[in-house]
């Protein structure tokens, strides 16, 4: 059996568990000095005057600047500005130099002898503010009489975008048998990695060349937009090098001022600089996620059968756009708006709205999540209005299996096709795991006693593996590059192969499942084949690892260069074997005439003889080194089915999670555990979002949750255990057959959650709290609803 | 997490300390260090000095001195938890303590160093109230102690006199027959810290509540007790009903506080609700159920 499929232990786990690994951190180069910044204490105001001399005097300062030293450096560039239309883009400056838009922009840095000495040090500058309205709600920044936060963007609109058809969707929820119309808050998330961000930078004023160690999901990605845009100068000035990761759920994707900056310090101060976030400034200055207010409307048949969905959706923004901010709540959210559902006539508007508040961008699930939850909470209203069992009105409007490939209506997907699924099985599987019809009784038994049970259904779609290019690029989606990935794969001369990916780990184990999908291939040991990244020398360009596609998209390149190893070891077979290649078979890593296994080469004596060279075919050149860049022709479209079952405490509102049932889809799978552990994590931070985080500021744009003693992030102690299941319904979109699972659960948990307390909360006749489902906002729905009897 | 420079003195006893306070006006004392060093950490809290009584042995060690037990300053949480004579003398205690934090925390994070920091939010004061405990206190000027009672005076503020150090803590015996004790918590989901505790300390004969005292924490600006809730139950048996008018009026009397996790009128609720349960829990115990 081949090592595909196989649960090994990850193999960067020796080095993690045992301190061995080196982060940002850890990075000490001689001569280094350490920066500290100079942070905005206000949500919006003009910087009238700086004042750094006190600072400058401190002993042990080298050196304080403030954004006039850097006007030289362009302001960060919006990678991915929403497709198709007019976007008003505003990008932060390495510092901000006139005004600020959000609580937490740097203004000035100090850098010194230590980190210690700068943070003293930053108490010495002298800002002369002055104070303008703050507006935080995306929706109330758009209207009339709203402080105004950039001159470009009227009313605070950063865009206007949509996708499917708006008269088509009107004309069907004109002629549904019911409609359902609510409004929804999609919370602001903080991404917590366990790991907060940093850089450090060296320059060499021999060569003009940089390097730049950063925490950061996309190392060649950071290289394009550092030197082609932020410092105009060639690609190849700057090296990036992504030591260990921990952890970015898409916080580490992006360009941030503080590797613009410490990058240009290293060349102004001509020694090494290092930046390290602290926790606090993670809470202020790293990107949030989420945060849409949105209305919907649902129109269905008497029978259940969707008949159109209208949702209108204001996104925040933040004060001012991180990388890929804009193409978030349209490309990924917008056009997933079907989900695993048949709805004949879709219409999605969603305004990206500047506010007083951090940036937003990307965050596990990135669009995904929001459509989810919108369409999960919807068709439990659907259900609810028509009396009927919330499976059954998902069942019954499932895309059938032998309706792939499906083009969602209204080409909302933009000419894409969901490429495979088989929704009901996941459902199947997973309500004979819960036991439906027994929960029933009891939940009916319970509410008799005063205890209040309930069951959430979420039935969702994926799209994974962001690509091809040409969709996702600037002729359609607007991303401003490609999507494709690369692999380039050596094998030694004694047979050990060296893969170099530009795909980027921060978590999630290529070193352990692209060696797997490599030693399948060429038959060999998993312990015979390294996986190198994280540094731009050395390895080939790749967009990095977000949106569930570095096993879609970069897996798939490594299988590619493989594939083309193979190919070449049969030609150099055959001179050896003095045989036709096209009667040699490639076997278990050996090579041999049809027929003939006895008389095999293997591999490794093919890379020996190929590494020598003394007997090559004519025209062969020596050495097995081949690279696959790989753009897929579609993304991939994992679903499933998750439930989970809840007791609300009636005394408090507290919800305790009783079971929580994942049935995934995911495609073929590489490494069960790996997977299994993307699933729990997944789930954890879906739960989470449910129940216990929120990101919130106050009037003034003061983040109000900016610890981890406010911002609730879950511990082991405040989930269940999972119950999680697959079925396996093949991607023919790759040759691997696999589909994607970094968000699966993420994406399919928050609504799951939130329709089990809602339906728990059923003797009450609540329709819709916002999340999260704090024990209070619970409990007092509880208490408006005349106690449910 | 970068603190401001500070002065570091660890002085041997507690003489020393004394007089290093008085050296040091605006020093803080630093014990286990889990509230003072995250203030600092963010800068909230700049003390030019901190005086390390870490060492000071006779700060230490958990002793029975007959109707009382006497808990040193320095007695980790940890310790409160695990003390066999805790646990048979005055179980309150231990069962509060298993709420502090993790692991980690009570490994670290000291009786003393919490009493005098005195969060609003922590679960100790709550059961001091409810055992009327009292805390031994050192100054130049000699030792005196303080009741419970009269101990948490307000958000962060204490009794102490700012040259004085907290020693000891005396808990009284809770194991006579008839006696219960019990802690409710509703933890924060982010801090776990009490977003409303309830301690309490009941005495009964033949179900007939002789005494009571009920502490609450985390609701107000600082630990209080309970008085009505006390009130409504002495004399009277602890029946369903005795027991839930008792509930109901725990927080009359408390200024509750609202944030951005729970308002002020739901932090009401909430000790009414932890009330109702540690009523229900000291009452069992107290008949030995």
């Amino acid at each position: 059996m081949g090592v595909l499929g196989q649960s090994i232990k990850r193999r960067e786990d020796p080095r993690l568990i045992t301190g061995e690994a080196k982060f940002l951190d850890d990075i000490q180069l001689a001569g280094m000095a350490h920066a500290a910044i100079l942070r905005s204490p206000y949500a919006h105001a003009k910087i009238k005057s700086i004042n750094t001399d006190k600072a400058k005097a401190h002993p042990g300062v080298i050196g304080v600047f403030t954004g006039k030293d850097f006007m030289d450096v362009n302001p960060l560039p919006c990678a991915w500005q929403a497709g198709g239309v007019k976007n008003n883009a505003n990008t932060p400056r390495c510092l901000e130099v006139d005004r600020v838009t959000h609580t937490g922009m740097g203004v000035a840095v100090v850098v010194a002898q230590d980190r210690y000495i700068a943070e003293d040090a930053l108490a010495l500058i002298d800002v002369e503010w002055e104070p303008l309205p703050v507006v935080t709600d995306a929706k109330k920044a758009t209207e009339a009489g709203a402080p105004q936060l950039h001159e470009n963007a009227p009313n605070n609109i950063e865009c206007e975008w949509e996708c499917g058809d708006a008269a088509a969707t009107a004309d069907a929820l004109q002629g549904a048998d019911v409609v359902v119309k609510q409004s929804i808050i999609n919370q602001r998330l903080i991404p917590n990695a366990m790991e907060p961000r940093g850089c450090a930078a060296q320059y060499n004023p021999a060569s003009d060349e940089y390097t730049v160690w950063m925490t950061s999901q996309a190392p060649h990605v950071m290289k394009l937009l550092m030197t082609a845009f932020v410092f105009g100068i060639a690609e190849t000035k700057i090296r990036i090098i992504s030591p260990q990761v921990g952890g970015g759920f898409g916080a580490k994707i992006y360009l941030y001022p503080e590797y613009v900056l410490v990058t240009a310090l290293a060349k102004k101060l001509g020694r090494p600089i290092k930046w390290n976030e602290t926790r606090r400034e993670n809470y202020i200055a790293t990107t949030h996620g989420r945060d849409h207010i949105t209305d919907i409307e649902i129109g269905a048949k008497k029978d259940g059968t969707i008949t159109g969905l209208r949702v209108k959706t204001y996104a925040n923004m933040g004060g001012i756009l991180s990388t890929i901010a804009p193409g978030i709540p349209t490309t990924l959210y917008g056009r997933l708006l079907s989900g695993p559902y048949k709805i004949p006539h879709i219409y999605c508007h969603v305004t990206n709205v500047y506010t007083n508040t951090a940036m937003v961008d990307a965050y596990r699930g990135a669009g995904r999540p929001e459509a989810t939850y919108v369409l999960e909470r919807a068709m439990d209203w659907v259900a609810e209005e028509l009396g009927m069992d919330p499976a059954d009105v998902r069942r019954k409007n499932f895309i059938p299996s032998n309706e792939f490939p499906y083009a969602p209506a209204d080409n909302i997907l933009a000419g894409l096709k969901y490429d495979s699924g088989d929704y009901d099985k996941t459902l199947d599987k997973a309500l004979q795991m819960l036991n439906y019809a027994e929960f029933r009784e009891e939940q009916q038994a319970a509410r008799k006693k005063g205890k209040y049970l309930g069951v959430g259904f979420s039935t969702y779609i994926e799209l994974c593996g962001v690509a091809p290019s040409a969709w996702i690029g600037l002729p359609g989606q607007g991303w401003g590059a490609g999507l494709w990935e690369s692999a380039n794969i050596r094998m030694h001369l004694t047979g050990k192969v060296v893969v170099t990916t530009g795909s980027q780990s921060h978590g999630q184990g290529h070193e352990t499942t692209m060696a797997q999908v490599v030693a399948d291939e060429l038959g060999i040991s998993v312990d015979d084949v390294i996986v190198q990244h994280s540094d731009t020398n050395g390895t080939p360009f790749g967009y990095g690892s977000y949106g569930s596609r570095s096993g879609a998209v970069g897996a798939v390149a490594v299988l590619r260069a493989a594939q083309r190893i193979k190919e070449k070891a049969k030609r150099l077979a055959a001179h050896m074997l003095e045989a036709n290649v096209q009667d040699l078979i490639y076997e278990d890593g050996k090579v041999f005439v049809k027929g003939a296994p006895a008389t095999a080469k293997t591999i490794q004596e093919i890379a020996l003889q190929s590494a020598v060279g003394y007997s090559l075919p004519e025209g062969m050149e020596p050495f097995l080194d081949e690279t696959s860049y790989y753009d897929p022709p579609n993304c991939t479209y994992p679903f499933g089915a998750h439930i989970c079952v809840v007791e609300v405490d009636g005394n408090t509102g507290k919800t305790k999670i009783l079971r929580y049932i994942a049935c995934d889809d995911v495609g073929n799978v590489i490494n069960p555990m790996i997977v299994d552990g993307q699933v729990h994590g997944g789930i954890a931070q879906g739960v989470a979002q449910a129940l216990y985080e929120h990101g919130v500021y106050d009037e003034n744009g003061t983040l109000l949750s900016g610890s981890m003693m406010d911002y609730a992030v879950p511990t082991a102690a405040m989930l269940p255990s999972y119950e999680t299941a697959r079925t396996v319904t093949p991607s023919p979109v790759n040759p691997l057959g696999v589909k994607g699972a970094g968000e699966t659960g993420a994406i399919a948990s928050t609504p799951a959650v939130v329709n089990a307390v809602m339906d728990a909360l059923k003797p009450f006749g609540v329709k819709h709290i916002d999340m999260p489902l704090t024990p209070e906002k619970v409990w007092k729905a509880m208490q408006s609803n005349n106690g449910g009897m | 997490m970068y603190p401001a420079p500070f002065e570091y003195h660890a002085p041997a006893s507690l003489n020393e300390a004394l007089a290093l306070m008085a050296q040091n006006a605006d020093a803080k004392i630093i014990a286990g260090g889990h509230s003072l060093l995250p203030a600092m950490k963010l800068r909230l809290a700049t003390p030019p000095a901190l005086i390390d009584i870490g060492r000071i042995a006779d700060l230490k060690g958990i002793k029975d001195m007959g109707e009382k037990i006497a808990i040193g300053a320095l007695t980790t949480h940890h310790e409160v938890e695990h003390s066999v004579l805790l646990r048979n003398a005055c179980p309150l205690l231990p069962e509060v303590a298993t709420h502090i934090g993790d692991r980690q925390v009570r490994n670290r994070g000291t009786m003393g160093g919490s009493l005098a920091h005195a969060d609003p939010a922590a679960d100790y004061p709550a059961a001091m109230l409810a055992l009327g405990a009292t805390v031994q206190v050192q100054g130049s000027g000699g030792s005196r102690s303080i009741g419970a009672d009269e101990l948490f005076t307000g958000l962060f503020s204490t009794a102490l006199a700012a040259n004085e150090i907290l020693t000891a803590i005396h808990v009284p015996k809770t194991d006579a027959k008839g006696s219960g004790v019990a802690y409710a918590k509703f933890p924060h989901p982010a801090s776990r810290y009490a977003v409303a505790g309830v301690a309490v300390w009941v005495s009964i004969k033949d179900d007939t509540v002789q005494d009571i005292r009920i502490g609450v924490t985390g609701a107000a600006d600082h630990a209080q007790r309970a008085k009505r809730a006390e009130d409504a139950l002495k004399g009277k048996p602890m029946t369903e009903d005795n027991i839930a008018a008792a509930a109901k009026v725990a927080s009359d009397g408390l200024t509750t506080i609202g944030d951005i996790y729970a308002s002020a009128d739901y932090r009401a609720h909430l000790v009414t609700a932890m009330a109702l349960e540690a009523l229900h829990s000291a009452h069992h115990r107290a008949h030995g159920w």
